[in-house]
Parts: structure tokens; C-alpha cells; sequence
């Protein structure tokens, strides 16, 4: 029964990770470029959530929906702002900028909120399923998330296979510079990208926050970072790679903590990541790179 | 006369290098036998050397490897926590306290090589984004592990322990490494020479790999790995010297960075210090020594000369960090730059024109 | 690519240059406009920005209230300057360094454990009298002269809750968790479980996590719970706290939780549903909702300054001020004296066997040779979402 709730917790652990992985993976896979503000997006959307439901007394789907509002309209400035003019610089340079972004959105959330950490009240509030005489409980938060990802997942695959902006966004992905000569807008397409990525982040913030309710200014880091590990190992750039990879990075957690090691346990998740990486570069669902000479 | 600049590149690197490095002691040595130096500038004059090393050993695997790495700062841990045990080891049979670090910054250097070679094997296979999310793994294994590792060195010799400080067993003696407190009671016995000198020494062992046979594969392979496996360049060897010899440089870094405080913990060797290093590297040119060596300068000593704005530190260092990539990397800037430059020169022909006019 | 070089070299340096120049021109402006020649410095060290900004900024908050009260007194004038160190010993010690050229006559320290550390010994090396609000290893004071501590050390804690529990028979099945990658948690699990050793209490389960795992404690939990601990021991942070009890209550477990010190601040955590607390029992030397006059005048003062309640390492920092007054005081130190001078006259005054302060967090606090406090713990319950005496 211990194994079961552990995997259940696993589960729900890592369908965090995966939500906001498929942030990760889906600007990557269009922009090329690893967003180290992903992580500090989702902080953002979770305070708005905080705000909206604790300060305005507003219903938790609205502060929902006004966080991943924000957090579009934050998402498409910091692309506008900071990324758009470094298009044609080296991935470093991007890389560099995104981190400045990071620190930014940081400090700026240690000057408007404070260090004192804020408890955030979960947007679900039913009790939760227990089975077996109170031997196995699954929280609603844990199903919610679940489902939000399972949801989340397919639709982001709908979208970039069957409508035109999905479309395009595979265009660029693929060759940029040949999607521009068909006549796609790849700076629009772009924008669009981070839009998403944006919106999703905050619904990752506000998930993410409802499992764990403790909210500062650092929240997003740690979280992001795992959640980038969890993109890579399900093959970055591929949208159920980036699920997979959510979930089987909380699997490992949980049940390395709970069977080999809570001390070791952060060095077992990298070490499992480092294994699958050298059986498979690419990660467990990443396309195989071909190469040209 | 493309040759002849061609020749001089590496000869002009080489001036440029060096010529910082004895510019900086010239000018801050005698400062400091005076007490002329504020004593805020003078504690920082170890750590800046210590990370100018380090981004001398990173700019390594960035600029000539071609390969991102963001877990430099475990070898870095590495290298001080085991130039630490050594020091600690040696504190009663070796009384000069030059001798005792420059023996310690070689064995912070020989572990973290270690390190290096047993990273490098599985890191060398992979490629682009996969690499660097391997390194950022290891790094912070090195630090899960440290996070655990209890040394102790009594008459019986030294101890290790991956559970506790009692789990030693140590007679007379306080444990060395304790966890994640760390080491504690450091002998502190870096000083600027010793800095300065072990800058000099990483520089005559990059600047020259990178004018080597070995460079020069080095450099092939970043530009173009399959032609270079083409023509005969064993990849993997080239690649893993390299990888090795930053490992090296960045440990003995490290061991020169632990002895300057009286205590480090594991926890200070994390993702967030790889990737201060990396922005050194990649604001002062990848693989332009002297500009990522001036880069460090600048950027460590940023935070610390914005102390006035106390809560808006850290928010005004990432602004500034923002706009330099944005002025030095983007398009637009770019061409901006251009244009004042080229206005600036015919600005001074105009001005010797009608000079009296401006004046007036 | 050279222009390109060359390009980035000016960009950089024109930065540095301004940066150079607003710095400057900020630092001589602050200093000059509260600078007066006849206040004795006091310079404090502590993370501002960064994961453990709160406890920098509560007690660079609660000193400034002491140092303002001071002022308003009229008979000595004190100037607190607070600076950043990111709970970083490297950048600790460059604070420290900045703080020696402004003219620091005394330290209040850092306020977390391992950059005082390597702050105590540039202390010692300087001569310069420091007193931390609550750096608690003994690594911070051990073989230091001059350095004292506001707050109890680590074994202290670690000690004294074993005993609690023996004496109370709080649990006849003990679980503990404790963050292994911080060494004020470590520091008190290690002496906890020595003492518990030897009071013979049943420890039956030991789980540790890590400042980058710190959101998930549902493996951690399911051990214990499965372990049939009936008690369990946290000496940690109070923001890690309460995560666990939130997550306990969701898998309807509920043993007894006791604290530390650094429980205290989980009922003042903005939107924390106390009921979750209901029950914890934790030993702390201050309590925001004290009845007596001087927490009272405090948390008043704070909260209309700050708008928030303040935890306990407000509450240090304001008593550290207000120790260093006293001795001041006694000892007839005025601004003009050195360093070196001032430092000497107060530890005399601390280690003399007639120096006793009343303070927020405790009264009749001497201190030993060693720079140790001794103080009372107080042991405390959640009753109804609020502390009450245990005794």
C-alpha cells in the first residue's frame, strides 16, 4: 500500500514538472533557446492567483484566468523586449539575457510582495478520495493536475497539428529561414509561442502552488530547473516527451527518497537522468538528430 | 599583410593577457604593502583572482570546445574541498603556509582532474543542449555529495564518513569536512600573489593548449566535427584533454578560493555560481581571454559597488546585465554603434572645418 | 569580430564607470545626510535579496527600530547601517569589508550561521566587538573572544528539546525531519539524537531533504506514518513547516509536531490556516502576542512601519541593539573611541557577572566567556492559533 501511495504521490509530483515542461519544451522546440524565466513566470502567475483570490476576493477561475492573462502580457514583453532583439545573436547570448530576466522578475517580486513567504490557498477546495480504510488518500489537487496536464497535453498537440498557427509553428521549428521564404511571419509565430508558453506557466504556478502552498519570490527556481531536467530527459522539443519526462522525473524523486536515500535523493534523479541520456542522446521520445556535413 | 596579422593574433593575445595580469599586480601590490587599498577592495582581491581562473578554465570549454557547460562550479567544489582536507592534513608537518597552499592548490587541481576525466568519458558522447544539461546533473550531484561526505584526520589518519560526524570516530580532533556545514575552521593562507600567480599559470596553459597541435584540433572540431573526424582527428581524445584540463584549472581555483575564508559549504558550489561564471564568459567574448578576464572584473565587482541602492542591488545588477547583451549582442545596437562610430570620425573632420563655430 | 570585442569591452566599461559614479555619489549621500560625527556606528549584515531575505530584512527592521528609539532618548546617538550578503559567507565577508570603511565601531554580526562564521573570524582578527541576533552554531563563537550570541546555540536547542520531550513523555515513537543541506538543522538533529540516546527516547525514523527538494514531503511522510511515530520532531524553518503539516493534514495523519526556534513565524505566515498548527508544540525565546508592555510597544511599532508581524529575528536584532546600548551605557563609550577600544570595554562589560539584560527574548540574559547567552527556552503550544505557556 506504501508503494502504491508513493507512486500515486510520484505521479502527481511529477505532473507539476510535466505542466511546466511543456513550457519548456514547446519555446525551445520553435525558438531554440532554453528560457531560464520560464521557472520565474510561473512564480508570477501564482502571486497574481494569490492576489486576485486573497486581496480582491475573486473566484478561483477568474484569478486563473487573470493570471494566465499576465502572465501572456509578461511573457510577450520580456520576447518583445528582450529576446526579439537577439534573433540572430549565438544561443549563449539568449541564454545569458534569459537569465538576466530571471533575476529581474526576482527582485522585482522581492520589492512587490516581500520575502515573507504567503501560504497559497489551493483553487481546489474539495477534500480528498481515500480508499482502503483510509490507507490509500489521493488528494483532489493530485487528480486535477493530472488531468490538467493529460488536457493540456493533447490540446497542445491538436494545436500544432492541425491549426495554421500550429502549423506554422512546426515551420519554423524545422527551418527558419524557409518558413520565412513561405511566406510565415516568424516573428509573429514566435510571439505566439511565448504567448502560449506564458499562459501555460501560469496555470503551472497556480497547480504548483496548490500542491505545495508556500509562495516567495524563489518559488519558480527550483521547480523550473527540475522541470527543464524533466524536458531534456523526455527529449526536448516533443510534447509527450516533455509529459513522460514530467512524471517519470517525480516517480524517480519519490521513490528514491522513499526506498534508496532522502539524502542522496537529488543526486539519484540526475544520476537516472545521466544513464538515459547516454542509452539515448536524445532523450527518451527526442528525435534523432541526423547529421549533415 | 592578412599573414602577417594572422601571426601576430596569438603573439597580440598573449601581450594583451599577460599585460593585464602584470598591470593589476603592478599597480595593486605596492597599494596594498602600503595600506593605501580600502579594505573592502582588498577583500576582494582574492576572489576576483580566484574567478578569474575560473572563467579563464570555462572560457576553455565554451569558446575553443564549442560545448556549454553549466556544472563548472562542481569541480570548482571539488578542488576546494579536497585543497582543504589536504591543507587541514598538513597544517603540523608543514609550517610554510606558501608550501601548504601550493600543495593543496595541486591537489584541489589533481582531484578535481579527477573528477573531470570520470564527467568527461559520458559527457564527451553528447552533444548541444544534452551536454550541458549532463554537466548541470553532475554539478549538482558533486553537491549532493559533499552535502554528505564527513572527513576527519586524527593520529590514526584520515576518516571518511557519508553519515555522520560521530560516524568518524576521530580521537582528539574536530572533523575537516562536516556535512553541509562544510569545512569550519579554515587556515586562511591565500593572498594576492598566490592569486596572481596561479592566474599566470592558467593563462600559459590555455593560451598555449590553444596554440598547440592540440588547440588547433580542438578548434576544428568545434567548427565543423565531422570534417574534422574527416581528416583523421581523434575527437573524443581531443575533446576530453580539454575537458580535463579546464577541470584541473577550475579546481585548483577552487582550492585557492577555500583557503580565503575561514569556511565554505557545499551548497556555495551550485547552479547559480556555474552559471555567474558563464555570464563572465560569455559578456567578455567566449574566447577572448583578455575580455572575459576584464568581464570578470567588472561583473564581480558590480554588486558589490552597488551597494548603495541596498534592496535594488540585485534588481539593478540584472537590468544592467539585460541591456549589455542586449547593446553588445543585438542587431539594432549594433548598427546604432556603427553609425555613431563612423559619425565620431567624420565629426572629427567637420570639427577641425568649422571648429570656431561650436565654440562660439 | 574584433569591432565586435572591442564593442562589448566599451559598452562594459562605461557601465562600470557610471556604476562607479551613482554608487559613489549615493554612498557619500546617505552617509552625509544621517552621518553625524557623534554616533556610534553600528554596521549589521544580513541576506536582503535572495531565498532567505526574510530573515536579513526582519532583523535589519527590528535593530532600526531600536536604534530609532535610542535616538529618540537623546542621551547617545547610534547609526545602523545594514548590508546584503545573499546568505553568502563570500559575499558576508565583502560586506563586512565595506562596512570597515564607513567606520563600523560595532557588529551586529550576520544574522544566518555559516557566513558569521567566516564574518567571526575577520571579527576576531579585528578586534571589533560583535554580537549576532542569530547566527546559532557553535562554530560562530567557539575560540572567539569577542564574539557574542543573542540567540541559543544549536546543540542548546538540540539538547534541551530532548529533554523537554523525556521530562513531558510527549512520545513513546519519535520520527524526526531535518534539512541536511543547512547546517542549523543538521547542528540540532545531531545533538538531539545524542541526547535522545542517552535519555533513551525511541527514535524509530530519520528523514532528511534538502533546500532543492524542500516542496515535497509526501515520501518523507508515508515512512513515518508507516513507522507509527506518534511524535514528530522538526528542527527546521518555519516556511518548510508548513508544507509538512499542510501535507500531513491531506494524508490525515496527525501526530504531535514539535519545534524549534525556527517554527516561530508559521502563524504569522500570511493566509496559513492555523488550524493546520493546531497542537504544535515548539520551544521559541519570543512570542509576537506576549502581553507584556515592551513586546506589546514593539509589535506595534513594527507592524505600523512594516505592516507585517514581526518573527523572532525582528525581535533579535532589536534586543541585540538595545544589549550593545546598555553596555554602551555602562561602560561611558562615546563615538569618538576606536574600535579596537570600544570592543575591548564591551566584552568586559558582556562577560562581567552583573551585566543582565531584559530583552524581547528572554529576561535576565547574561553571557558566558564563551559568547554563549543564557536564556530560558520557552515551551510553547498552538492552542487555537496562538501560543500558549506549556507549562
Amino acid at each position: 500500500m506504501t508503494f502504491l501511495s508513493n507512486l500515486i504521490n510520484g505521479i502527481s509530483l511529477g505532473s507539476v514538472y510535466a505542466i511546466i515542461a511543456l513550457g519548456y519544451t514547446m519555446v525551445y522546440g520553435i525558438a531554440k533557446m532554453l528560457n531560464f524565466a520560464h521557472g520565474d513566470v510561473i512564480m508570477v502567475g501564482a502571486y497574481i492567483s494569490f492576489c486576485a483570490t486573497t486581496y480582491l476576493n475573486l473566484p478561483p477561475v477568474v484569478s486563473v484566468v487573470l493570471a494566465m492573462i499576465v502572465c501572456t502580457v509578461l511573457g510577450v514583453l520580456i520576447e518583445g523586449l528582450a529576446y526579439k532583439p537577439l534573433r540572430k545573436a549565438t544561443s549563449l547570448a539568449v541564454l545569458i539575457t534569459a537569465i538576466g530576466v530571471s533575476y529581474f522578475l526576482q527582485n522585482v517580486a522581492l520589492l512587490i510582495w516581500g520575502s515573507n513567504p504567503k501560504t497559497f490557498s489551493s483553487i481546489i477546495r474539495l477534500g480528498s478520495v481515500s480508499l482502503f480504510d483510509n490507507k490509500l488518500i489521493i488528494t483532489t489537487e493530485s487528480i486535477v493536475t493530472v488531468l490538467a496536464c493529460i488536457v493540456i497535453m493533447i490540446a497542445l498537440t491538436m494545436f500544432t497539428k492541425k491549426s495554421k498557427m500550429g502549423k506554422a509553428m512546426r515551420a519554423v521549428s524545422e527551418d527558419k529561414d524557409a518558413a520565412e521564404l513561405m511566406g510565415i511571419n516568424v516573428n509573429v509565430t514566435i510571439s505566439v509561442t511565448f504567448a502560449i508558453g506564458s499562459a501555460l506557466a501560469a496555470i503551472a504556478g497556480v497547480l504548483l502552488c496548490s500542491a505545495y502552498p508556500v509562495l516567495q519570490p524563489t518559488t519558480g527556481s527550483m521547480p523550473g530547473i527540475k522541470a527543464f531536467t524533466a524536458a531534456v530527459f523526455g527529449g526536448i522539443g516533443s510534447i509527450p516527451g516533455a509529459m513522460l519526462g514530467g512524471i517519470l522525473l517525480g516517480i524517480i524523486e519519490i521513490f528514491s527518497k522513499s526506498y534508496i536515500s532522502t539524502q542522496l535523493a537529488d543526486a539519484i534523479v540526475f544520476a537516472v537522468l545521466i544513464i538515459v541520456l547516454l542509452v539515448k542522446p536524445t532523450g527518451i521520445l527526442g528525435k534523432k538528430i541526423t547529421e549533415k556535413v | 599583410m592578412n599573414k602577417l596579422k594572422n601571426l601576430n593574433k596569438f603573439t597580440l593575445t598573449n601581450i594583451q593577457s599577460y599585460g593585464i595580469v602584470l598591470l593589476a599586480f603592478i599597480i595593486i601590490f605596492p597599494l596594498q604593502k602600503a595600506g593605501m587599498l580600502s579594505n573592502q577592495i582588498s577583500g576582494l582581491l582574492v576572489p576576483t583572482c580566484t574567478y578569474v581562473v575560473m572563467a579563464i578554465s570555462l572560457s576553455l570549454t565554451v569558446g575553443f570546445l564549442g560545448e556549454l557547460s553549466l556544472g563548472h562550479a562542481g569541480f570548482m567544489s571539488v578542488g576546494a574541498f579536497s585543497g582543504v582536507v589536504c591543507a587541514a592534513c598538513l597544517q603540523n608537518s608543514i609550517a610554510s603556509d606558501p608550501l601548504r597552499l601550493l600543495i593543496a592548490i595541486i591537489v584541489g587541481g589533481l582531484f578535481a582532474g579527477v573528477a573531470g576525466l570520470v564527467i568527461g568519458i559520458p559527457v564527451i558522447r553528447l552533444r548541444g543542449d544534452y551536454l550541458a544539461i549532463v554537466t548541470l546533473a553532475f554539478g549538482e550531484i558533486i553537491k549532493n555529495i559533499m552535502n554528505c561526505l564527513y572527513v576527519g584526520f586524527d593520529k590514526n589518519g584520515i576518516h571518511f564518513s557519508m553519515t555522520s560526524a560521530e560516524a568518524l570516530g576521530l580521537i582528539d580532533a574536530k572533523p575537516i569536512l562536516n556535512g553541509p556545514n562544510g569545512a569550519q575552521a579554515i587556515t586562511k593562507i591565500s593572498t594576492f600573489t598566490s592569486g596572481i600567480i596561479l592566474i599566470v599559470v592558467a593563462l600559459f596553459i590555455v593560451l598555449n593548449l590553444v596554440n598547440s597541435k592540440t588547440g588547433r584540433a580542438v578548434t576544428a572540431i568545434r567548427d565543423n566535427r565531422i570534417a574534422a573526424e574527416s581528416v583523421g582527428i581523434g575527437v573524443t581524445k581531443y575533446k576530453l584533454t580539454a575537458f580535463i584540463i579546464s577541470a584541473v584549472i577550475a579546481g585548483m581555483a577552487g582550492a585557492l578560493y577555500a583557503m580565503n575564508f575561514s569556511t565554505i559549504k557545499p551548497t556555495k558550489f551550485d547552479f547559480n555560481t556555474s552559471i555567474l561564471i558563464l555570464v563572465f564568459v560569455v559578456l567578455g567574448g567566449m574566447k577572448n581571454i583578455p575580455g572575459v578576464m576584464i568581464a570578470t572584473i567588472v561583473l564581480y565587482a558590480m554588486p558589490e559597488l552597488l551597494r548603495g541602492f541596498a534592496n535594488y542591488r540585485m534588481l539593478i545588477y540584472a537590468i544592467i546585465l539585460i541591456l549589455v547583451m542586449l547593446a553588445t549582442n543585438s542587431s539594432g545596437a549594433k548598427q546604432f554603434f556603427e553609425k555613431i562610430s563612423s559619425k565620431i570620425k567624420k565629426g572629427e573632420n567637420t570639427d577641425v572645418q568649422n571648429g570656431g563655430v561650436s565654440n562660439g | 569580430m574584433r569591432k565586435f570585442t572591442k564593442l562589448t569591452c566599451l559598452v562594459l566599461a562605461v557601465t562600470v564607470l557610471a556604476v562607479c559614479l551613482v554608487g559613489c555619489g549615493n554612498q557619500t549621500g546617505s552617509s552625509s545626510n544621517a552621518g553625524s560625527a557623534d554616533a556610534i556606528k553600528i554596521g549589521g549584515i544580513g541576506p536582503i535579496t535572495g531565498a532567505a531575505a526574510i530573515y536579513g530584512q526582519a532583523v535589519r527592521n527590528g535593530a532600526q527600530i531600536a536604534v530609532d528609539e535610542i535616538n529618540a532618548k537623546g542621551d547617545m546617538k547610534f547609526e545602523l547601517r545594514f548590508e546584503d550578503d545573499e546568505n553568502d559567507a563570500e559575499k558576508a565577508v565583502n560586506a563586512y569589508n565595506t562596512l570597515k570603511d564607513w567606520g563600523m565601531q560595532v557588529s551586529l554580526g550576520t544574522v544566518t550561521t555559516q557566513p558569521c562564521v567566516a564574518v567571526s573570524s575577520e571579527v576576531d582578527a579585528d578586534g571589533i566587538f560583535a554580537l549576532t541576533p542569530s547566527a546559532s552554531s557553535t562554530d560562530v563563537i567557539e575560540g572567539k573572544d569577542n564574539m557574542f550570541q543573542m540567540c541559543f546555540t544549536d546543540p542548546n536547542q538540540g539538547v534541551a528539546s530532548a529533554k523537554y520531550i523525556s521530562t513531558q513523555n510527549l512520545g513513546d515513537k519519535i520520527a524526526v525531519i531535518y534539512n541536511n543541506s543547512d547546517a542549523y538543522s543538521t547542528g540540532i538533529y545531531q545533538k538531539f539524537q545524542s541526547e535522545a540516546d542517552k535519555l533513551g527516547l525511541n527514535i524509530v525514523c530519520v528523514k532528511t531533504f534538502t533546500d532543492d527538494s524542500a516542496n515535497d514531503f509526501t515520501a518523507q511522510l508515508n515512512e513515518i506514518k508507516a513507522a507509527d511515530a506518534d511524535l514528530v520532531f522538526l528542527p527546521i524553518y518555519y516556511t518548510p513547516a508548513s508544507l509538512i503539516l499542510a501535507q500531513a493534514d491531506k494524508m490525515q495523519y496527525a501526530p504531535k509536531f514539535f519545534g524549534v526556534d525556527g517554527m516561530d513565524g508559521i502563524l504569522t505566515l500570511e493566509n496559513f490556516d492555523v488550524s493546520l498548527a493546531e497542537g504544535v508544540m515548539l520551544l521559541t525565546p519570543f512570542t509576537a502576542d506576549a502581553t507584556d508592555e515592551s513586546t506589546k510597544k514593539f509589535v506595534e511599532t513594527y507592524k505600523s512601519k512594516h505592516g507585517e508581524v514581526p518573527n523572532q529575528f525582528a525581535a533579535d536584532g532589536y534586543d541585540c541593539v538595545m544589549a550593545i546600548y546598555e553596555a554602551c551605557k555602562k561602560q561611558g563609550i562615546t563615538a569618538d573611541m576606536k574600535a579596537g577600544e570600544i570592543g575591548t570595554k564591551l566584552v568586559e562589560c558582556f562577560t562581567s557577572e552583573d551585566f543582565k539584560i531584559d530583552g524581547l527574548t528572554g529576561l535576565g540574559m547574561t553571557w558566558e566567556k564563551t559568547g554563549e547567552v543564557s536564556k530560558e527556552p520557552k515551551g510553547m503550544v498552538i492552542n487555537n492559533g496562538a501560543y500558549v505557556g506549556m507549562d
